[in-house]
């Protein structure tokens, strides 16, 4: 540690600007602010800045000092990267970096910004950042229902929690498809496909509905840390980790009840033959993700052995003082193989001590179930 | 029942009103949690944009004490200045009436006009503006929503009598949240109590905004005659039957409507040939439901999981909860359990089902 790191905190402090759609104005009001900063005498630098061609955006990075980025080249193109490294030895006291939830070119020193962001910050520097919220993870389903895209770049949301300060950056609608008919936000035939897509009226207002909900949420959640010692609920929650791809949505809903009641929470996995190695290969992996997608939420994982799978998972639950179980909804009876649907009924038997919370895939009609990328 | 396709009365209804909206004016409101959080300067700038591209645009009030940041952007306006009477300002109506511009800035909804004036508050100056066929953008603080006053009393310890009805806010056109972290707004280090306080009012703020963009989501998805559940709010149904133990269930069901700021629902499906005992439990959980601000629902049919499904969809229920099923042996084998029915028919409804004694 040098000196001039003394002056500030030996951690940097994370804000993030939130919105619901590209072209909300979050990079805006960043650099905006970023500018005011500057003048106060803050060593302030860009690290990373995406123009996207946005005139008034980009005259509003004058005068601030941006650190180069890094060219990578990959499958014989060039890319661009936020120089991490170089960020780190010029050590501002503020670094900007939009785009929290991009995901590296393979082959960078980590997969994700947010992990360059959390280095920064490992280091001290304070860094101020922008997202939409439906990158995040526990937002996922809702995004896909209300949307109909499955969005692939993702935030955990233990790292929005690193977040000392958030700001939701508003926009109506209204003024977002106008800036967007304007030319504003993209070229001319990205602005057409967009409206044609995400930037329709209703995704947009029901979006928008989510974010401010989730800011809400994020707010309060600051609020009640900083309140006098919240009381810790003493819910205790299990999710029943299974092969099945609605698995994954199912981790997200358990993970989502879990943050807001503030309850401890297990993925537990059930495995009928003695030696998890011996499943076949395609259920075997396919648990594997799902017990990764739970460790990357930082959500505890245990894999138990017992061919009474309902038996032991109840047991289980008992032992340790679980309150509710989440099971994934058996789909409908003609698709569903009847030992699932069984399991299900075998557990709400079992568990009559318990809250036993059989959890629906809430998609619009065609919308394919898919698992996580990791 | 509505089945979301709007009759020939409803769409009639509905283009009578779109014809009057398009000859009323539009309302926009910026709405903050806090003086100085920058509701003004956001107007104002807004304000300067739309004269850039071409609209009339007036300021037809500016609160006292502006900043010099506020005094830069009003020398790009033209302003209509407010009538001082009894040195309270009022809005000059006639002027503005006189003048009709496309749009007019109001900074400050919320104030009582004086003794005298034509309209007891500010906000129903606007409402005669909009009826005239003006744009109004205006800016309020959420402290002086009257709805909120003793919510807000609760946290701030003040009151105030200058308020703006929620209701009208929920009429706005469009309402856009101005945001900053509790620190920035009180331009200093606060204490712990005051960032405490000042979040609150953040949460209440966007909570607010939420709310009536969701009544904007259901006028939108009514209006185009789409019926689907977006679950962007949480609906909880409780199922409420004689003998079930509903306190416990519908406790919780409050607790994570509120939680989730959703809505509760209490539903009982009516069964023929109560005992009296079962008439009295039934009375009790139905007065439980009220209590706790549920509403309360009583349905009719021959099969209850039909009718508890039906209506779940109808009103876009995202959650039923219900107590474990007390019956075993012979009855499930012969009509089904109830509860795993009610499971199976819930595509895309969770279903959380409660221990039969409470476990607390």
């Amino acid at each position: 540690m040098t000196e001039s790191r003394d002056s500030h905190h030996s951690h940097g402090r994370l804000k993030v600007y939130l919105s619901y759609a590209a072209g909300a104005g979050k990079t805006y009001r960043m650099l905006e602010e970023a500018q005011y900063l500057r003048e106060q005498g803050v060593d302030v630098v860009i690290g990373y800045f995406e123009p996207h061609k946005r005139a008034d955006t980009i005259a509003k990075t004058e005068g601030l000092e941006t650190v180069p980025r890094r060219k990578v080249e990959y499958r014989g193109t060039a890319f661009e990267e936020m120089d991490t490294e170089a960020i780190l030895l010029r050590s501002p006291a503020v670094c900007l970096v939009d785009e929290f939830a991009h995901t590296n070119i393979p082959g960078s020193a980590r997969s994700k910004r947010w992990e360059d962001v959390l280095a920064l910050l490992e280091a001290g520097i304070d860094v101020w950042t922008t997202m939409n919220l439906q990158h995040l993870e526990s937002l996922n389903d809702q995004v896909l229902q209300i949307s109909g895209i499955r969005v692939r770049e993702t935030v955990p949301d233990w790292v929005i929690k690193q977040a000392s300060e958030v700001v939701m950056v508003d926009v109506t609608p209204d003024a977002l498809i106008n800036r967007l008919k304007r030319g504003a936000v993209y070229e001319p035939d990205k602005a057409e496909q967009a409206l044609a897509n995400f930037f329709k009226e209703q995704t947009l207002v029901a979006l928008r509905e989510l974010a401010l909900r989730q800011a809400a949420h994020e707010v309060e959640a600051r609020h009640t840390e900083i309140g006098p010692a919240a009381a810790r609920s003493t819910d205790r929650i299990l999710i029943h980790v299974t092969s099945d791809p609605a698995t994954a949505m199912l981790i997200r809903r358990g993970h989502r009840v879990a943050d807001y009641l503030q309850a401890e929470c297990f993925a537990v996995y059930v495995c009928p033959v003695s030696d998890f190695a011996n499943l076949p290969s395609g259920e075997r992996e396919a648990v594997e993700r799902h017990l990764n997608f739970a460790r990357n939420l930082r959500i505890e994982t245990r894999i138990l052995n017992d061919e009474n799978v309902a038996e032991r998972l109840v047991e289980f639950a008992r032992q340790q003082h679980v309150t509710q179980i989440f099971l994934a909804h058996p789909q409908s009876p003609v698709r569903t193989p009847r030992p699932r649907r069984e399991l299900v009924s075998r557990i709400l038997q079992l568990a009559r001590d318990m809250q036993v919370i059989v959890v629906a895939e809430r998609r619009s009609p065609g919308v394919p179930i898919t698992a996580p990328d990791s | 029942m509505p089945d979301g396709r709007p009759t020939p009365e409803q769409l009639l209804k509905q283009i009578e009103r779109e014809e009057q909206k398009s000859r009323r004016g539009r309302l926009k409101v910026f709405l903050g949690y806090a003086s100085g959080v920058g509701k003004s300067a956001t107007m104002f700038e807004e304000g300067i944009r739309r004269r850039a591209r071409g609209e009339d645009v007036v300021v037809g009030a500016v609160q006292a004490r502006s900043s010099d940041e506020i005094q830069q952007l009003l020398l790009k306006h033209e302003i209509v200045p407010a009538r001082n009477v009894d040195g309270r300002d009022v809005i000059d109506l006639q002027a503005i009436l006189a003048r009709h511009p496309q749009v007019v800035l109001i900074d400050g909804l919320a104030y009582e006009n004086p003794p005298g004036s034509a309209h007891a508050y500010r906000w129903q100056d606007v409402s005669a503006l909009i009826d005239a066929g003006i744009s109004v953008i205006t800016s309020v603080n959420l402290q002086y929503v009257g709805e909120l006053q003793d919510e807000i009393a609760g946290i701030t310890g003040k009151r105030t009598l200058d308020t703006v009805p929620k209701s009208f806010l929920e009429q706005a056109d469009e309402i856009v949240i101005t945001d900053v972290p509790a620190e920035e707004s009180l331009g200093r280090m606060g204490s712990a109590d005051e960032e405490r306080s000042l979040s609150r009012l953040r949460e209440m703020t966007m909570l607010l905004a939420a709310e009536v963009v969701e009544r904007q989501l259901q006028t939108y998805l009514h209006a185009h005659g789409i019926e689907e559940i977006w679950g962007t709010q949480e609906r909880i149904l409780v199922c409420i039957t004689p003998r079930s133990n509903a306190r416990q269930v519908l406790e919780s069901g409050k607790r994570n409507a509120d939680r989730f700021h959703g809505e509760l629902f209490a539903v009982y499906v009516r069964q023929p040939r109560l005992s009296s005992e079962d008439q009295t439990a039934l009375e009790k959980n139905l007065t439980i439901a009220r209590e706790i601000g549920a509403q309360v629902e009583m349905l009719e049919g021959p099969d209850s999981v039909e009718g508890l499904i039906r209506f779940a969809r109808e009103r876009g229920v995202t959650q039923i909860f219900i107590g474990h099923s007390k019956r075993r042996g012979w009855w499930n084998q012969l009509r089904g359990n109830p509860v795993e029915r009610l499971i199976d028919a819930a595509e895309g409804i969770d279903v959380r089902v409660f221990p039969q004694e409470p476990s607390w």
